[in-house]
């Protein structure tokens, strides 16, 4: 059987005639064409595939036609906002020789054969010069002819090829880095240049001194060593002079200034002894640490940036899509692609997407994201709503006013931003004893000057220099944000995203941990497993939870799979009770005994679950008619984990909404005393738990869902688990990206490892400064040596830093 | 030994040149991306305009 047999769409096309992908059936882009081949291939994996299987005459694959029915990743939308000149404006920017230029983010970029497909668009739509794509970041830059093709056509492309386009709204920021890098770069690789060649110069000298040199040869190193180090200290070393004359400016001591100091004082005597030809120059060691130091700043940056690059995460967790409302008919539209105007449909459980006013509809809104108050509030036509708040109870349909950065999401997202680069305490504490040991450092530099003057002038200015440069603080100041960002980076290996460094200090010493149950301690897989009632009320069930996104929800979808779906009308969802609508003329509750009890009585026949399921009940015009009980099984690791943590000194709460009963019996699984497991928690009462364990310490609440918002937030550090809700996750300062409780106990002992490191770290670099200080102040040891010790003390520090293990991706299981 | 006068001038301009030819590739931005050049370059060179080898310049 051959290929053409079976799969006749991949036959010779006829004119104007689609072509369809022998391997996968999807049409073959025009460019992709071979004209006269039996075979087409949409793409270099599809004909990859075609011939592995071909090849090993396993052709009967291509008969199994069931399979080509679903493939297509296509969205097929239009991307008509592509051409709005709103979007333009936003996102477009010219690209010389009258062609425009904008950077897209690509869905579903994953290897080298994406990286081939994606740059023959040019070729399959004709007017676009270029298109290039960072397989890292999925970032494509199209440069295309805006008088030739829209770009709502290249997006069409894009699409059909799979890999869904959305435009990249961290522009501004994303210039601003990449200029700063590439200076950054620039800087340390002509300091690194320098720093070789001087040390070469340096050698030179040193084995001079030890082996004899004549005098003319001796002068011409040194005159080398000038000549080369001058520009080093010119050009990139401009940087620690910009910093420090804003230092005197602001009147604040910065590391800088000694820095600088050491820079320019060393970089006179040098000139000065190799004019004269007397005495050390320090050429290669102020060489060295310029260099050294600009690439631990550039090493800092980059663990700031892991931090920043987390944060775009949040930004990817923050509603990709919605709905618009065209006509009668809804369309998904990417959240980014939103314009103002335009009317989108909100289901209740569902992110809004932007801001705007109700049109139509009345609902309760929980602004936990914006405003931490875990109670929604109620809106109505004519109320504003926010992008990232919730909708919690029913339907609604806004008008869109305020998108991407304008909305007040972006800016709470600027915030969270803000808050990445916001140090840890015990940074600043570096830094404040940085600016108190400038000013000592300063002091005894002077009296090192007016006490040894009278005596010997050559050695005054001499062993101030030494002084000077050993006493760099940069040991101080550099191994600090360094342990605090390796572990940070680290850590995002192993799934743990930490938002700030701060966070470690505060998770180093053990408090209270407050736990929420369901999708934390439990897999919020939840089973219906109790179900008395009559098979009629099930459809009436459905009807009400096909649109929530509460879990008891998706445990009925899962149990009741298959039953008729029926539409509801009037339907009230209320935080923590229930459902509440009309089906097809019915009167269903569906929700907690008390929810359901306040609202129906009489349960004739109907058993209750036994205690340990959480019970929900079902009632139909008044009357209770079923009763389901639902189990959530604990996670594997949970018990192991816990365990730990209070072996650690960790005290462990349960805080749940869920029935004090299932509660209980989870926390007694766990080995929990019975106090310590609080069940129905009110959003406020956990919050409350939260504020009351804060009177007596630390606390970490760990949570995963929008009533856990409010009490994250008021926690010292708030822990946002796998699979969360947005809000959540928003307010969290530790993320974990994989499930489970395990990295909880990792996270704790590598916060312990990294506070253990930059005590550490602290401790030797003030040992070693006053020992550095008094030998120089006293002349035991002159400039050359200080300049030696130096670096070493920081390579040290910061070797020490880069070798601790505090975060390792084999110990998390 | 006097050629060490003239070898370590000679030796410097190396340098010199090789530090510009650093700066000039640092500035049209290939450090930026480290990845997916590898990949591209492993591509046929089937683009029949060759305005791609023109890398942006900004």
């Amino acid at each position: 059987m051959t290929v053409a047999d079976v799969a006749p769409r991949g036959a010779v096309p006829a004119v104007g005639q689609d072509v369809a992908c022998t391997h996968c059936g999807l049409p073959v882009p025009r460019g992709l064409v071979v004209p006269d081949a039996e075979q087409q291939f949409c793409c270099a994996g599809c004909q990859t595939a075609f011939e592995i299987i071909h090849g090993h005459g396993l052709d009967g694959y291509y008969a199994i036609t069931e399979r080509r029915d679903g493939p297509v990743a296509a969205t097929g939308r239009t991307f008509d906002e592509f051409d709005h000149p709103t979007f333009r404006q936003m996102y477009v920017r010219p690209a010389g020789d009258g062609l425009a230029q904008v950077d897209l983010y690509l869905e579903g970029v994953h290897c080298g054969a994406c990286l081939w497909l994606v740059e023959r668009v040019p070729l399959i739509v004709p007017g676009v010069a270029r298109a290039e794509l960072n397989m890292r970041r999925s970032l494509a830059r199209v440069v295309w002819d805006d008088a030739a093709v829209p770009l709502s056509r290249v997006a069409r492309t894009l699409d059909s090829l799979g890999y869904h386009p959305h435009p990249f709204r961290g522009l501004a920021v994303e210039t601003m880095r990449r200029r700063e890098d590439r200076a950054m770069l620039a800087r340390i690789g002509i300091a690194g240049a320098i720093a070789a060649n001087v040390m070469l110069a340096a050698l030179a000298l040193y084995s001079g001194q030890l082996g004899g040199m004549e005098g003319p040869y001796e002068r011409f190193f040194r005159w080398v060593s000038l000549v080369l180090t001058t520009p080093a200290l010119f050009w990139p070393g401009r940087v620690f002079f910009a910093g420090a004359w804003a230092s005197v400016r602001t009147r604040t001591l910065h590391m800088d200034v000694p820095i600088a100091l050491a820079l320019a004082v060393g970089w006179l005597r040098g000139t000065w002894n190799t004019v004269t030809d007397t005495g050390p120059i320090y050429f290669d060691g102020l060489a060295t640490l310029t260099f050294a130091l600009l690439a631990g700043r550039f090493l800092q940056q980059r663990g700031q940036r892991a931090a920043a690059d987390s944060a775009e995460l949040l930004y990817s967790l923050s509603p990709s899509t919605a709905r618009v409302v065209d006509g009668s008919a809804t369309r998904e539209v990417p959240a980014q692609a939103l314009l103002p105007g335009m009317v989108l449909d909100v289901r209740a459980g569902e992110t809004f997407a932007a801001d705007g006013i109700i049109a139509s509809g009345r609902s309760a809104v929980d602004v936990a994201l914006l405003t931490g108050e875990s109670r929604p509030v109620s809106v109505e036509v004519g109320d504003r709503v926010y992008a990232g708040t919730l909708n919690v109870s029913s339907a609604v349909q806004v008008r869109v006013d305020g998108t991407g950065e304008q909305s007040r999401l972006a800016k709470i997202l600027q915030q969270v931003d803000e808050s990445t680069r916001r140090r840890a305490p015990v940074v600043q504490l570096a830094n404040r004893l940085a600016g108190w040991f400038v000013a000592a450092v300063l002091l005894i530099a002077a009296a090192t000057v007016l006490y040894w003057y009278p005596r010997d002038p050559a050695s005054a200015i001499d062993n101030a220099i030494a002084l000077l440069v050993v006493t760099c603080p940069c040991a101080l100041a550099l191994a600090t944000p360094l342990a605090v960002s390796m572990a940070i980076g680290r850590a995002a290996r192993t799934g743990i995203l930490i938002k700030g460094g701060d966070v470690l200090e505060r998770l180093a010493n053990p408090g209270t941990l407050l736990l929420d149950k369901t999708g934390t301690i439990t897999e919020a897989r939840v089973v219906l497993s109790h179900w008395s009632g009559a098979d009629w009320i099930k459809p009436l069930v459905m009807a009400l939870e096909q649109e929530s996104s509460h879990p008891i929800a998706a445990g009925f979808r899962r149990a009741f799979e298959g039953v008729e779906v029926m539409e509801p009308s009037l339907t009230t969802h209320v935080v923590g009770g229930g459902i509440d609508g009309m089906v097809e003329g019915w009167h269903v509750v569906v929700g907690s005994p008390a929810y359901v009890e306040a609202r129906a009585c009489r349960r004739p026949g109907v058993v209750m679950p036994p205690s340990y399921l959480t019970p929900i009940l079902v009632a139909v015009d008044g009357t209770i008619v079923a009763a389901a009980g639902f189990g959530d099984p604990v996670r594997t690791d949970a018990r192991a984990s816990i365990d730990t943590l209070r072996s650690r000194g960790w005290t462990v709460r349960i805080v749940s909404g869920d029935h004090p009963t299932v509660v209980a019996g989870v926390g007694e699984s766990l080995g929990l005393p019975a106090a310590d497991c609080v069940g129905g928690a009110t959003p406020e009462d956990k919050r409350r738990l939260v504020d009351q364990a804060r009177q007596r310490g630390n606390v970490v609440m760990v949570g995963d869902g929008v009533n856990d918002a409010a009490a994250i937030a008021a926690a010292s550090v708030g822990i946002g688990v796998h699979g969360g809700a947005e809000a959540c996750l928003a307010t969290a300062d530790v993320y974990l990206a994989r499930p489970g409780l395990a990295p909880l106990v990792a996270l704790t002992e590598g916060a312990s490892r990294t506070m253990a490191v930059i005590r550490r770290n602290i401790a030797f670099s003030i040992g070693y400064n006053v020992i550095g200080a008094t030998l120089a102040v006293t002349g035991v040891i002159n400039p050359l040596i200080a300049a030696i010790l130096m670096p070493v003390s920081s390579l040290t520090v910061v070797l020490a830093s880069w070798s601790s293990t505090t975060f390792h991706a084999d110990r998390a299981v | 030994m006097s050629v060490i006068f003239l070898v370590v001038p000679l030796a410097t301009l190396i340098v010199l040149v090789a530090v510009i030819g650093f700066v000039i590739s640092v500035r049209r931005g290939q450090f930026d991306d480290l990845d997916t050049p590898a990949l591209r370059v492993l591509h046929d060179d089937d683009t029949p305009k060759h305005d791609g080898a023109r890398r942006s310049t900004r």
